[in-house]
């Protein structure tokens, strides 16, 4: 066989591409969001939905004992079983804070969706593009985290809010 | 007992595959120019094993034989007939046995149609396509086993994915897989063509039909895919750029381009080295398409449970294919210079290729770059619709002049006359586009090029409908079918694109909603008990605002009860101009019903354009071998 550079271009792509695919084999599932436990969170910012000059960071995360980042849209009907938990949870204890992130939706839609239904967050940041919620693992809403004051995720939920899971959050951040 | 009479048979079809091999190596150290009779009758045989293999893990679903640990997990006494048959394929190891039936199958049809070729060039293919029949056949007994047995036997099996309990997706993975594995037998063809250096017209001629039944079996289901997601997802849209979606794709660009250049091959006997990688090519996109999707590497609606030494095993596969096919063609490839005029019907074609070879490398990339850089930094991104639309929207059009103009010209070289005719198209296009512009609503500059191009397409191919009714040439038949409907398909998706509406609300029961052009009243839920679901019905009454017309749409929420699923089931209204459809999704714990509703033109086109151009293709198997 005769030796020349595009061939061996070819030859080395075809190995990396392998090789990449042995590796994603090993990795764990894209999704399988439990190992974020015990992660730190990074990189964080959210813009408010209604203010694009307004935003929040990992400093305002470090301020509160812990955060609790749910991720909700108006076009998600379990959203709407969990938001009494929600509001509960924001009437109750006052340590908690909650975020929002209002997961590919429209402002206008979001704005009313919290007026129908009272609004439990202390801040609600926009992400149209389902960018930020990809960089916690979110591939369906709604989901939720609950972060401590080091940015740590203590605890994950996927999909609505239920008793079980308010009471856990409860006892966590007793 | 159905266990050992499946697993006996695919040992019998095992040991015929080895033998099927060494006898053709040995046949091949005969100088005579026939094929031992033996090997005829070997390949007979194993095409009978393996078929009845199938059957009888078909009748395992029909009888619900829980000791089949395939039909306990996939399948249920209450099911419909129709869906415990559909079962069969619906599921990682049936469909793998299904797999490896085609292949064997189309080594015994290429075996028996292919008698006027040499018989080197014919046993090397027998061999090939053996060896993947013998890839499989491993990949199927030791690690994916659809007649591996449990103890107790269970009474009642899991049941079979609701989603998958649709007409169009019984027959979805069949088509497909008869479009994609059909591939194997030129890739094994290629490989066989490099090594008795069997090539040129005679070799194009040898793989021509074979293309054409893989690319309309590959073509009809992608589209009966696309047409279940229509119905079934319930979003209202018919393509999603979904991981699963590109890797069907990838294949169909690879065998689209092979099913153009190889005219060229047989006409005038160039681009042999191109058609040969196309050929390799296609199947390994195929293979590793469904490497991709059974490792459970990419995650979407055909993730089966996912097994990692499942895709340990088809990657060494793949890696196997990919390095005996590279060294083989670049140890026999020899360079040849092309003379091409460029005012040539195969400078045209070529220019086919080159468009197919960047669609295909842009969502191959769109596709693979997220894995990289999950593996290779960590970081995980979604590649979605815009950065598909936005690379390959544009080269649409120019895609589309081009389909129109090549065709007509010459073999070799033409006169600069018939680019005259062409202008005129042109200024029609525009004009035809002008006119939707100006009474239907304004829209990009893309848009206007975009639609300008459909027409363009549709009026040559129109034009060429009226040649072809006065000189009767038949064989120009397929192709304008095929790109007519392209034409039609590109243009009725643009107007559906720009002229849907939609609009999402909540309502209860008794309450009325009105948009700018139609009123929506929620008269009523009823209930529905069948033997598979609970169906909960909601009664839609629709007014049109217009012309008052009144339609009533029914959407359902469906409980399944084995294995326990909720579904949401659209209502559609297909008319010839528009497509009424609503979706409604309960809210818990509350009396309001998410409502979707959307009213999409011309929803039926996009299906019978899509359905036309691989009807065209289907037109030209017809074709008696003189007429070709």
């Amino acid at each position: 066989m005769k030796i020349s550079i595009s061939r061996i271009i070819i030859f080395s792509f075809v190995i990396f591409s392998l090789f990449v695919f042995w590796k994603g084999l090993k990795i764990d599932n894209n999704y399988n969001t439990k190992s974020l436990i015990g992660k730190r969170i990074s990189n964080f910012q959210l813009i408010k939905i209604d203010n694009d000059n307004q935003y929040i960071s990992e400093e305002n995360l470090q301020k509160n004992r812990h955060t609790l980042i749910n991720f909700f849209a108006s076009w998600c009907a379990p959203c709407r079983t969990e938001h009494k938990y929600l509001l509960n949870l924001s009437n109750e204890n006052k340590e908690i804070q909650i975020i929002g992130i209002n997961f590919k939706d429209k402002k206008d839609n979001a704005v009313k969706f919290l007026e129908e239904l009272g609004n439990p967050y202390n801040f609600v940041g926009k992400d149209p593009g389902g960018k930020i919620s990809i960089l916690f693992g979110i591939y369906g809403i709604p989901e939720s985290i609950l972060v401590n004051s080091d940015l740590t995720i203590i605890k994950k939920i996927v999909g609505p809010i239920d008793q079980i899971q308010y009471d856990q959050i409860l006892q966590l951040i007793q | 007992m159905l266990s050992n009479i499946g697993i006996g048979l695919i040992a019998s079809t095992l040991i015929l595959s080895f033998l099927i091999i060494y006898i053709a190596i040995l046949n091949l150290k005969i100088s005579r120019q026939v094929i031992e009779k033996n090997i005829y009758k070997l390949s007979l045989f194993q095409t009978t094993f393996t078929v009845l293999s199938f059957f009888v893990l078909i009748i395992g679903f029909i009888s619900s034989d829980f000791s089949l640990i395939n039909v306990y997990e996939n399948s249920h006494t209450t099911k419909p007939l129709f869906y415990k048959i559909a079962g069969t394929w619906g599921n990682h190891e049936g469909s793998l046995l299904l797999w490896v039936n085609i292949l064997v199958i189309f080594s015994y049809l290429f075996l028996v149609f292919s008698h006027a070729h040499d018989k080197k060039f014919r046993l090397y293919t027998l061999i090939f396509q053996n060896i993947l029949i013998l890839g499989f056949l491993f990949f199927l007994l030791l690690n994916s086993n659809p007649f591996n047995s449990i103890y107790p036997i269970p009474l009642e099996g899991l049941g079979l994915n609701p989603i998958l309990q649709d007409p169009a997706l019984a027959v979805h993975p069949p088509l497909l897989y008869v479009g994609f594995v059909g591939c194997s037998i030129y890739f094994s063809a290629a490989m066989a063509s490099l090594l008795s250096d069997y090539g040129g017209k005679l070799f194009a001629q040898s793989i021509k039909n074979w293309v054409k039944i893989s690319w309309c079996f590959q073509t009809l289901g992608i589209i009966v895919g696309s047409i279940w997601a229509y119905y079934e997802l319930g979003w209202g849209g018919f393509w999603f750029w979904d991981p699963v979606e590109n890797a069907s794709l990838l294949p169909w660009f690879a065998i689209t381009a092979l099913m153009h250049s190889l005219i060229v091959l047989e006409k005038r006997d160039t681009l042999y080295a191109w058609v040969i990688i196309l050929c390799l090519s296609t199947f390994i996109l195929s293979v590793t398409g469904t490497f991709l999707v059974r490792s459970g590497i990419l995650n979407s609606v055909h993730t089966f449970a996912s097994d990692p030494s499942r895709g340990l095993y088809i990657l060494f596969f793949l890696s196997l294919m990919i390095f005996s096919a590279l060294t083989i063609f670049f140890l026999k490839y020899k360079k040849k210079s092309y003379n091409l005029n460029l005012k040539s019907k195969e400078t045209f074609i070529l220019a086919n290729n080159w468009f197919m070879a960047f669609f295909l490398i842009t969502v191959l990339t769109g596709m693979l770059y997220p894995i990289f850089l999950d593996v290779l930094t960590n970081v995980k991104i979604s590649v979605g619709p815009p950065f598909f639309n936005i690379v390959i929207i544009p080269l649409v059009v120019p895609f589309m002049f081009l389909m129109g103009i090549g065709p007509k010209f010459g073999w070799i070289k033409s006169k600069n006359k018939i680019l005259n005719k062409f202008f005129f198209v042109i200024l029609g296009a525009i004009a035809i586009n002008l006119f939707i512009f100006y009474f239907f609503g304004k829209y990009s500059l893309l848009s206007n090029l975009i639609f300008i191009a459909a027409i363009f397409l549709i009026l040559h191919s129109l034009l060429d409908i009226k040649k072809f009714i006065n000189n009767k040439n038949k064989n120009e038949l397929p192709r304008i079918i095929s790109h007519l409907g392209f034409g039609l398909l590109v243009f009725f998706i643009g107007i559906n694109h720009q002229f849907s509406f939609e609009e999402d609300f909540n309502l209860k029961v008794g309450e009325i909603k009105k948009t700018n052009k139609y009123q929506i009243n929620f008269k009523n839920i009823e209930i529905k008990d069948t033997k598979n679901y609970k169906a909960v019905i909601g009664v839609f009454k629709l007014e049109n605002l217009k012309n008052n017309l009144v339609q009533y749409l029914n959407p359902e929420i469906r409980i399944y009860s084995n294995p326990e699923t909720l579904t949401y089931e659209a209502a559609i209204k297909t008319k010839i101009t528009s497509d009424l459809y609503l979706t409604m999704s309960n809210v818990s714990r509350s009396e309001y019903y998410n409502i979707k509703f959307q009213d999409k033109p011309f929803m039926i086109w996009i299906w019978i354009s899509s359905i036309m151009i691989a009807f065209g293709g289907f037109t030209r198997l017809t074709f008696k071998k003189n007429e070709d």
